[in-house]
């Protein structure tokens, strides 16, 4: 398949992740629409990785180069599960003291 | 590189050391050894040029000696930090030493992008930072200022980091390398995905110094998190920020200047003008701090938009002269009653030493001649000015630190012109007030020596 339809399905979910970001209102939405942003730039990354690699290798049948987008991928998961650990604990203590996760509802606490 | 190590694994014992360390004092104590010992060690590294861990990083991470200047002035800053700020650490929440050890792990971070080469070094270690100040932003569990600074900050941060992510994939679809090396040599031209790509690197990297128009979650994070740590965010971790930008574009997308540079420049325009206009009207001391912040990010956006050997090293100036006077002026707020104006009234009668060296730190951040402040402005001028073509810029800065200086000397008339309606609660110790002072005289013999710096890179 031509790279140009895995960068059109990633950066359409990428936007769909912009827009979630911008419009919804409850902070676990919010959080979803981020990981989305997240998983559109993986599945970006391992598409480029494979055009880079399939070029470095029709030159060079041993070549490894192209490979390290793959790499950048396990990172940016291992990062977004530690966002995930410590944005979920501070939604559960924002849940605690105020029984809500909706984020307008702190706007008007503080006036 | 040997900051690195230490900062973790120092980070990892004191997590344990809650076990074995019983009162306050030994706590602190500890911390203050970790950051010495770093600070030793950084100093060994950059006279002698050899690591003491030798760690074949592929080229992903490279010290030179700009990064070791900018690592020993961060952690040199964290040293004031500590010791001006460490009883407020103590009072904040329960585990002192789990605070003091995400600290560490901040340090970590910044030790990463000090050195970063590739742009996956460049994400680890801005995520590294970010990750453990998502927790201190919130580590007043049960304010709930604290609460949504700590919510607001989250959510910002990793909208920004994925912003960032994006434009890393697109720059690697165009060039195929992660290295900052290659993606300069592949940025000979500007194609419709590398435009994207440093726009969107642009506006995240924007997000996270709070340059305008990305600013808006600053005042709010500022003002919700606990004093102390909101000092050590809006000091140390923005230099941090800073320095990765910079860096950033200067090594990678350098040869593009041109098609960059007029886009930097408006955001250091607006944020120049919204911070310092804001923080005019701000009641509370906090919230001016917060915007005074803003402003001076508009004042480092200048060396980004110059990127020249003054920018260069007038930045490194910048980082030492904001974060000392602003940890020594947040030290002090954060141990009045509350963040008004008023709560520093009297402050000259009841403590002249104190008063002193608040004025002092208050003096470097407006920019008044024999404090670090004023040099470090003037070469972002004198940056701008050799770069040329953009007079309008430098007028603009000139007035807005002008203005500046009028919400300054409000707290200034404060402490030196107004009484003290009652009877003065607040009591420094006399270890505070020594490293109030010491603070002070590190700035004024900074303004007076700024080549103490200069000549170091």
């Amino acid at each position: 398949m031509p790279i140009n339809y895995y960068i059109f399905l990633s950066v359409c979910l990428f936007c769909i992740g912009i827009i979630g970001v911008l419009t919804r209102r409850n902070a676990i939405v919010i959080f979803m629409c981020i990981e989305l942003m997240l998983n559109a730039v993986n599945l970006l990354l391992v598409a480029f990785s494979r055009m880079h690699h399939a070029a470095a290798q029709a030159l060079d049948s041993s070549s490894l180069a192209g490979t390290e987008a793959q790499i950048f991928v396990f990172f940016i998961m291992v990062v977004a599960a530690a966002e995930v650990t410590v944005g979920l604990a501070i939604i559960v203590m924002l849940y605690r003291n105020i029984h809500s996760v909706d984020i307008n509802f702190l706007n008007r606490l503080k006036h | 590189m040997n900051a690195i190590i230490i900062s973790a694994v120092w980070g990892v014992l004191m997590m344990y050391a809650g076990f074995f360390l019983q009162s306050k004092r030994s706590i602190h104590l500890f911390a203050i050894v970790g950051i010495c010992l770093m600070i030793a060690c950084t100093a060994y590294e950059f006279l002698n040029g050899l690591p003491l861990f030798a760690i074949d990083t592929k080229g992903l991470l490279q010290y030179s000696n700009y990064a070791l200047v900018f690592l020993m002035i961060v952690l040199i800053s964290t040293l004031l930090y500590f010791i001006l700020s460490g009883s407020e650490i103590d009072a904040t929440g329960k585990s002192t030493t789990d605070l003091y050890a995400l600290v560490f792990f901040i340090l970590t971070g910044i030790a990463v992008v000090a050195g970063f080469r590739s742009l996956l070094m460049l994400f680890l270690g801005i995520e590294i930072v970010s990750i453990p100040l998502y927790v201190l932003a919130g580590s007043d569990k049960s304010n709930l200022k604290s609460n949504e600074a700590a919510l607001k900050y989250f959510l910002m941060g990793s909208f920004s980091s994925g912003l960032m992510l994006m434009g890393i994939a697109l720059i690697y679809g165009d060039v195929g390398s992660f290295y900052l090396d290659a993606i300069r040599a592949g940025f000979g031209m500007l194609t419709p995905m590398k435009g994207a790509g440093l726009l969107l690197i642009l506006a995240s990297m924007s997000f996270k110094v709070s340059a305008a128009p990305f600013h808006f979650w600053t005042p709010d994070v500022y003002d919700g998190s606990p004093t102390v740590f909101t000092s050590f965010m809006s000091t140390i971790v923005k230099s941090v920020a800073f320095y990765a930008f910079l860096t950033l574009f200067d090594h990678a997308f350098g040869k593009l200047h041109e098609h960059w540079k007029l886009l930097v420049a408006i955001i250091a325009l607006a944020t120049l003008l919204i911070g310092n206009i804001t923080a005019v009207f701000q009641q509370s001391v906090k919230r001016m701090l917060a915007y005074s912040s803003i402003a001076q990010a508009g004042f480092m956006m200048l060396s980004v938009f110059a990127i020249n050997t003054f920018a260069k090293q007038g930045l490194l100036l910048y980082f030492a002269a904001y974060s000392f006077a602003t940890v020594g002026v947040f030290a002090v707020l954060s141990k009045m009653k509350d963040h008004s104006i008023d709560s520093f009234n009297g402050l000259s009668k009841s403590n002249p030493f104190i008063a002193l060296s608040v004025l002092i730190s208050l003096l470097s951040l407006a920019g008044i001649p024999l404090t670090a402040g004023f040099f470090a402005k003037y070469y972002m001028l004198l940056a701008v000015i050799r770069e040329g073509g953009m007079v309008w810029l430098v007028v603009t800065a000139v007035i807005c630190a002008a203005v500046s200086v009028y919400y300054y000397f409000r707290v200034i008339q404060a402490m030196y012109f107004k009484d003290s309606a009652e009877a003065d609660g607040t009591e420094f110790s006399p270890y505070f007030k020594w490293a109030m002072v010491l603070n002070a005289i590190l700035i004024i013999v900074l303004g007076i020596h700024p080549d103490l710096i200069l000549n170091l890179i």
